[in-house]
């Protein structure tokens, strides 16, 4: 059965790593739906989070291609039960018709985001959450005319004690 | 290169990597092969690879050169050879500049390399040497690549160790297998009414050819193997079935269709071996064991998986068999009704051939070629190119030893052969290499006569001139309605003044009875040869699973 996947990748922090990870993707054929990268807390390390779309075979074909990588360290299939994801997203909002202001700015206080930048016609909203999160206030946000649109993609980790660098030197 | 134990590099150099060769010139311990064209050098090297089990090398300069190595790169990696080829590259200063033959070649090789480095620093020459070659030859060997910026080159380092191991943090190749595992393979295997074998160029990489025919007779299960793994065991072995697959023996086929547990090793189930993928062995319980985990499962479905090291997965499960044996000795007898199945359909399904026809059948020059290996298995050695050539040979040729035996499997490379050819004579100078050839890939790469030539690597070419590209003219007879689009070859030189303008020997043969004489001649003759043999162009190749079609369904 098609699903959506969530991994965590701990990755050699090196040029062209990511390089490697995507063009992987692409010439094995997999679907991959966000792709967001950053530090780790060691800075020899990039932590990458990934969403992926496939069965059960297509996850495990994607977990073994990724650890086959000689960039790639470690890679965790992180199921939606026993993880925490979020994302970030600045939306520039239309707000020269009259009452926009104000209906958004309760719309903001309701989704617990922050308008981070205001200016004669518009604004900038600053929204974190899970994807379904920021799904649901973008499309509230379309009627007023969304100018711009910025997503981090997703990050992600597990629940718990558990780390993904435990067994890492 | 020298303290990893390069003794022979093919290359080609030029602006970007000028240095490196001119440090070559006082090296008496490595010696260099001057290639006529880079995509022979990295050829050169895959042969030499699969001839020795050592890493090969090339080395080529920036931008064309690099370039040029790519196909013999991407060979190499899906064919699993190890190789290490070092490019020059434009100073890092001109980098992304586009400048005057600059070529991204980290980038274009990322997806047909195991890994590649971009120096960027002299002092990590040493490391980035040692990992290299470390790759290349462990865990699914494959090819590294090393672009060296000339300003990297001409650096100067701070002081100079080679280090005695590396180590990757994230490259840990699981070797030994799990005892779970065999066990239950070896129970499966034991308990099977109709067990099958089936070995892929794993186990010739890792030497493990000796295990694969104890553990076949241990249990008395019939073997076939794919292109890549021909010569693990003796083709005439009584429980050998040869090849499998598309242009496989058929018995080998029937045998994959209707057994029940097929114990498969070091093979990838490409798309060659299993016809269409849902079809296969619709009745199998299957055990695959690779080296590589990211294979299990992915062409195939698997029931019993194992990962390890070919040598060692064959090792244990013949202790864990032998064992078994001992205990219920009645089980090694079991199979008997499965093989004599197997013997009787082999001897129903063996093809007939015409041995005295003109225009001559392929099939008789292998027939002929057989004979020279069947004097010395040991020191001779069978190279294809791809197409018809390849074909005949993989079908009919009993090949006796592993490591030679050398095709280009995966991707299906034309004008391989030739070099792979010149890899393995430079390997086993004590060895004769025959090349069977095709007229259309032969003169891929024919130019490198001259390279076999100034070293004397006496090279024997086997063309099998049919004037045209014979495969797809055959593709073009049976599914494209006779429409020859493009494959008439009939403007070919003539191949015997080739020979003369290179120096090396040639022959034009023309008749079944002349093909033996010639080819004692031309082993005789000491030089590189072309024998030019004309061959009967409309010989289909049969019998064959039409594209999309099912293991057991040949057209014959």
């Amino acid at each position: 059965m098609t699903k959506t996947h969530l991994l965590s990748a701990l990755v050699e922090n090196k040029p062209g790593v990511m390089q490697r990870i995507s063009g992987m993707f692409s010439r094995r054929g997999f679907n991959i739906d966000n792709i967001s990268v950053g530090p780790d807390k060691d800075a020899n390390y990039s932590r990458v989070t990934i969403t992926v779309k496939g069965d059960d075979r297509v996850l495990e074909q994607v977990v073994k291609q990724l650890n086959k990588l000689i960039s790639v360290t470690k890679v965790r299939d992180l199921n939606e039960r026993d993880s925490i994801s979020r994302e970030l997203a600045l939306v520039k909002v239309n707000t020269s018709k009259a009452d926009a202001r104000t209906e958004i700015a309760q719309y903001v206080d309701v989704f617990r985001g922050a308008i981070v930048d205001v200016s004669q016609d518009s604004m900038i909203i600053e929204i974190t959450g899970d994807s379904e999160k920021i799904d649901a206030f973008v499309n509230l946000m379309q009627p007023y005319g969304i100018k711009e649109l910025a997503r981090t993609g997703v990050t992600a980790m597990h629940r718990g004690n558990k780390s993904i660098t435990d067994s890492v030197k | 290169m020298e303290k990893e134990g390069v003794k022979h590099i093919f290359g080609i150099l030029g602006g970007a990597i000028m240095d490196v060769y001119d440090v070559l010139y006082d090296n008496s311990s490595i010696k260099h092969f001057t290639c006529r064209h880079e995509q022979v050098a990295a050829f050169a090297a895959s042969g030499y690879a699969r001839a020795s089990g050592k890493t090969g090398t090339c080395m080529a300069t920036s931008g064309p050169g690099a370039c040029n190595l790519v196909t013999g790169i991407t060979d190499a990696f899906i064919d699993s050879n190890p190789l290490v080829a070092v490019t020059g590259q434009v100073p890092t200063t001109a980098i992304g500049g586009d400048s005057f033959q600059e070529a991204d070649i980290v980038g274009i090789t990322m997806p047909i390399t195991k890994y590649n480095y971009l120096l960027e620093d002299v002092n990590d020459v040493p490391k980035t040497v040692k990992g290299a070659y470390y790759l290349a030859n462990t865990g699914r060997p494959g090819p590294i690549l090393i672009d060296f910026p000339k300003d990297i080159q001409r650096a100067k380092m701070k002081d100079y160790t080679h280090p005695k191991t590396i180590s990757f943090e994230s490259y840990n190749p699981v070797l030994k297998p799990h005892p779970r595992q065999i066990k239950l393979a070896v129970r499966e295997l034991m308990n099977a009414k109709r067990p099958l074998i089936l070995s892929g160029g794993g186990t010739i990489i890792s030497n493990a050819s000796k295990e694969l025919v104890q553990l076949a007779e241990l249990l008395g299960i019939p073997t076939t193997t794919t292109s890549l793994g021909k010569g693990a065991i003796m083709e005439d072995h009584p429980l050998a079935l040869g090849m499998l697959g598309m242009h496989g023996n058929k018995w080998a086929n029937l045998a994959i269709q209707q057994s029940d547990v097929i114990f498969a090793i070091g093979t990838r189930f490409s798309d060659r071996i299993t016809a269409t993928a849902k079809s296969f062995a619709p009745k199998a319980k299957i055990i695959h064991a690779d080296i590589d985990p990211s294979e299990i499962g992915k062409n195939i479905r698997v029931d019993i998986p194992i990962v390890g090291d070919a040598k060692l997965i064959l090792q244990d499960m013949l202790a864990t068999a032998k064992a078994a044996v001992k205990r219920e000795a009645s089980l090694s007898k079991k199979h008997t009704e499965w093989g004599k199945k197997l013997d009787t359909w082999k001897k129903e399904f063996r093809q007939e051939m015409c041995f005295d026809c003109v225009p001559i059948k392929p099939q008789r020059i292998i027939h002929e070629v057989q004979k020279i290996i069947d004097k010395d298995p040991k020191h001779t050695i069978i190279a294809t190119e791809v197409g018809r050539n390849q074909l005949w040979a993989m079908h009919y040729m009993n090949i006796r030893e592993p490591r030679n035996w050398l095709t280009s499997g995966g991707l299906g490379t034309m004008g391989a052969g030739f070099p792979l050819s010149i890899g393995a004579q430079v390997a086993r100078p004590d060895c004769r290499v025959l090349n069977m050839a095709g007229d259309g890939s032969f003169q891929m790469t024919m130019q490198d006569l001259a390279t076999c030539i100034t070293h004397d690597l006496p090279v024997v070419n086997v063309i099998f001139n049919d004037e045209a590209l014979g495969n797809v003219r055959m593709w073009q007879k049976m599914f494209f309605k006779e429409r020859y689009s493009q494959t008439n070859l009939e403007n070919n030189p003539d191949f015997e003044k080739i020979a003369e303008a290179y120096g090396a020997w040639a022959k034009k043969i023309e008749r079944p009875g002349e093909i033996q004489g010639a080819l004692q001649e031309a082993l005789k003759s000491g030089k590189p040869v072309i024998l030019d043999i004309t061959v009967d162009r409309d010989e289909i190749i049969y019998p064959m699973v039409p594209p999309g079609g099912i293991l057991h369904d040949m057209l014959e």
